[in-house]
């Protein structure tokens, strides 16, 4: 067998397992992928069934659609971005970058009063009236 | 480090350099591409936080004429690009396989179809932002409305940038620039695309769902 046909034997070998990459770290297979996907389709069926259901969900319509949206977002961050197969320095980056965004602009919104009982905030000064 | 590593003794084959022969030269011993990347990705997060938060923000106050976003968004249309992009996620990924593989007919065929996937997404924002328009929704009819176009705009702008990106990849995917052993160069270009798609996520569920 030449060179050229072990490396062609061997690529088609990996094609259904996972693939190591140059930093020695296991990617999934591609079955894994789509298996990924496939989930994620189905929690996208049900957050937009929630749009329909939004009287008889009630008040666990929020919490529900806010727990299917980091379900997705640590999915697609786990397993498309490699963050569960990769170094922790990269995990570490991008959750101190999604951290502080989160404390900064809820702090923020909290500040404007956003989550007050409310639920309207400081009324807009309109130019005509600022004090002379 | 030389670009390419020695030929074996009595060779005159010359050994491609892999990305395991590059980062084992940084002090981390990771990719500093990919560390860059990602750190590029955590700052990015700021930049939408504070997009989405000006949203919220003023998404229910000074309403003067002209409807409100809400009372214009036509949820099974856009759940429907929601769902395109979440599945450019996946060729996303199998151009990554295909390419780590070394299979460049594949890798080109999931990197064109990802360009395709995003290109019909952002189609679907010129349509709704169009159909906004027409409903007398313009950029400066009110707060919520300018909040609103900034954060879909700026992520569409994204979105644009990526497919600008994955046609780049197939052009010297073409020109043969791109082996398996430089598949990182689609790694990180394939973190920037899925970025994209989860920022989306969190602007799908925040903005649309939730009103």
């Amino acid at each position: 067998m030449s060179l050229q046909e072990a490396a062609a034997a061997g690529a088609a070998a990996h094609s259904h397992e996972e693939t190591v990459t140059g930093t020695g770290h296991a990617h999934p297979s591609d079955r894994s992928y789509v298996g990924i996907a496939l989930i994620l389709a189905l929690i996208t069926a049900a957050e937009v069934g929630t749009f329909y259901l939004e009287d008889e969900l009630g008040s666990i319509l929020i919490p529900a659609l806010l727990v299917m949206m980091v379900v997705k977002f640590a999915m697609v961050a786990g397993w498309f971005m490699h963050l569960r197969f990769d170094s922790n320095l990269f995990t570490r980056m991008f959750v101190s970058g999604v951290l502080l965004a989160v404390g900064v602009y809820l702090a923020m919104l909290a500040t404007f009063q956003f989550f007050s009982e409310q639920g309207e905030p400081t009324p807009v000064v309109r130019y005509e009236e600022q004090p002379q | 480090m030389s670009a390419t590593t020695a030929p074996h003794p009595g060779s005159d084959e010359v050994v491609e350099p892999t990305p395991a022969d590059a980062v084992h030269h940084t002090s981390t011993g990771l990719s500093n591409e990919k560390l860059a990347m990602w750190t590029f990705l955590g700052s990015e997060c700021l930049l939408f936080g504070g997009l989405i938060s000006t949203y919220l923000l003023y998404r229910n106050r000074d309403v003067r004429g002209g409807p409100t976003v809400s009372s214009l968004y036509d949820i099974p249309f856009t759940s429907v690009s929601s769902f395109v992009l979440l599945m450019s996620s996946l060729t996303m990924v199998l151009a990554l396989s295909a390419t780590q593989r070394g299979d460049q007919t594949r890798s080109r065929i999931w990197l064109l179809t990802t360009a395709l996937l995003g290109t019909t997404f952002v189609a679907g924002q010129v349509y709704e932002f169009t159909t906004f328009v027409k409903e007398g929704l313009g950029f400066t009819v009110n707060l919520q409305s300018s909040a609103f176009y900034v954060l879909t705009g700026f992520h569409g702008v994204h979105v644009t940038i990526g497919i600008l990106i994955l046609l780049s990849l197939v052009v010297m995917s073409l020109r043969g620039a791109l082996p398996a052993a430089r598949s990182e160069v689609v790694e990180i270009a394939g973190l920037y695309w899925h970025f994209v798609d989860v920022v989306w996520i969190v602007i799908f569920t925040v903005v649309y769902l939730i009103r």
